[in-house]
């Protein structure tokens, strides 16, 4: 890998970013509204109930912070792929000599900007909206962090090749893939809570680990390694599959002459 | 005699039960500007991106600076380099930024140097700072062609780079592409449906008719070939014909 090369596709999307008040707003928006909405929610339950709805806050807002950072590491790579579509960029980048591996660690590196920026926003509105600190889990915060993200990747690696694949009509599944996985990925509650039959599927599922130990933690129970251990270890075999998913899409693309047709349609 | 620089050997490429391409052979040498000329569907914009890895051919092979492109793809797109109509640069960019980004994705040294150089050599300096996609279509082609030449290519593709330009900046743009090719001689390989551009810019043309190559040789050959007045008339009685022509 050309590490030049990378950081000029790079470039291209954080220019993108900087130069587009849109774009900027768009990063912030949904994460603000929907920390904000579940935060007052929880607030106005608390008010109301008898019972300590303290914990139930801090789960949530954890719930809420970690669980964007899987969703913008997911959108750094589809939305960066699907940026090079919407502006007819796509044949210029795959016709130039550009590894499939740089282009991928470029929209990872888009991913892990965007996860950075957006979650320091929100641990800050966190801190002073509901005295949530996202720095109490201290050291844990990495590897929380890089599972989710790789998660992430994963994802956003699969809604690219979907976009390959289908062309257009399949944009708006890089949005809506993250929430088929939410329901399941034990974010707002845990695995014990879902149908027995759900649960072998949520704990093959890293972000369910994740957020198994992230309610631990604010539990108060003693954090375990093991939990993250087996994130990881899920996740390369995601991220291996996800690899292999969009490499046989972009040969298959390639023999159907989707390439061109997904840039001039 | 040159070793060619670009040698197709019996290319096909069917989608589905549309054949795009069927059987092409045809060498390239180094310094020469190459027309593929034929009407909509006559298989110009597949061949270009066979050449270019972005369809992988059914059969036959494509051999670039002696390599083979299905193996060492990624040395080959190094020294070449294209501009077409399906295609744009960034819009939401400056043009420097773009140029600059593409000048470090082909390994040029000092980008910023390099695009600066051939803004001049294009005459739209002025257009540094301008952003992409506020551009004109004639600005907008001449900046693509300042990313198609920004790794000096060794082999140029230019597929209809004057499709929808008046009449004056399509002649401006005839003239940079002969200085590119005076200036830095790389052979070209040009796709066009206007037949002046055929004729201003290319020492040989390949007429390509429902994937096939139906005549080669310079121009004038072309016309005597099928025994019309000009270029122009062989394209619209191959048009008409609805299949191949023989002369």
């Amino acid at each position: 890998m050309n590490p030049s090369v990378i950081l000029a596709l790079l470039t291209r999307y954080v220019l993108l970013y900087t130069r587009n008040p849109v774009r900027l707003f768009e990063l912030f928006f949904w994460p603000i509204v929907q920390l904000l909405m579940w935060g007052f929610v929880t607030g106005y339950l608390q008010q109301q109930g008898d019972g300590d709805f303290s914990k139930t806050i801090s789960f949530l807002i954890g719930a809420i912070i970690l669980w964007d950072a899987l969703f913008r590491s997911q959108q750094g790579v589809a939305i960066s792929f699907l940026e090079d579509v919407w502006t007819r960029n796509l044949l210029n980048v795959f016709a130039a000599p550009v590894r499939m591996t740089e282009y991928l660690a470029a929209t990872f590196s888009v991913g892990f900007l965007r996860v950075i920026i957006t979650s320091l926003v929100l641990a800050l509105i966190a801190w002073t909206g509901y005295a949530f600190n996202l720095f109490q889990f201290q050291g844990w915060l990495i590897p929380y962090y890089a599972n989710l993200m790789i998660f992430g990747w994963s994802l956003g690696i699969l809604s690219t090749a979907m976009v390959l694949r289908w062309g257009h009509g399949a944009e708006s599944l890089a949005w809506a893939i993250p929430f088929m996985v939410q329901p399941v990925a034990a974010v707002f509650y845990p695995v014990s809570s879902l149908p027995a039959w759900l649960q072998p599927i949520a704990l093959a599922l890293p972000p369910s680990h994740v957020f198994e130990g992230m309610r631990a933690a604010v539990a108060g129970k003693d954090a375990l390694w093991s939990p993250m251990i087996t994130a990881f270890s899920l996740n390369l075999v995601y991220l291996a599959a996800a690899g292999a998913v969009f490499a046989l899409t972009m040969r298959s693309a390639r023999r159907k002459g989707l390439l061109v047709k997904v840039t001039s349609s | 005699m040159p070793a060619p620089l670009l040698e197709v050997t019996n290319l096909a490429k069917s989608f589905g039960t549309f054949t795009a391409v069927k059987s092409v052979t045809f060498n390239v040498n180094p310094g020469e500007v190459v027309g593929l000329l034929g009407v909509n569907g006559a298989g110009k914009t597949t061949l270009l991106s066979m050449i270019l890895g972005l369809i992988t051919p059914d059969s036959g092979s494509i051999r670039v600076f002696g390599m083979d492109l299905a193996k060492q793809r990624l040395a080959i797109l190094k020294r070449t380099n294209f501009c077409t109509t399906y295609a744009s640069l960034p819009s939401n960019l400056k043009v420097k930024h773009n140029l600059r980004i593409f000048a470090r994705l082909y390994g040029v040294k000092n980008p910023s140097r390099k695009v600066d150089e051939l803004l001049e050599l294009l005459e739209i300096t002025r257009l540094a700072d301008s952003i992409t996609g506020r551009l004109s279509a004639g600005e907008s082609t001449r900046v693509n062609l300042a990313k198609a030449i920004l790794n000096d290519p060794d082999l140029l593709m230019l597929d209809e780079p004057t499709a929808s330009l008046d009449p004056d900046i399509a002649d401006k743009v005839r003239k940079l592409v002969r200085r590119v090719q005076h200036d830095r001689s790389p052979a070209i390989l040009y796709t066009s449906h206007n037949m002046r551009d055929i004729e201003e810019v290319c020492d040989r043309v390949l007429f390509l008719h429902q994937g096939s190559i139906l005549a080669q040789g310079t121009p004038a050959e072309i016309v005597d070939h099928f025994q019309e007045a000009d270029l122009e008339n062989v394209f619209i009685k191959v048009a008409r014909s609805g299949e191949v022509v023989t002369p």
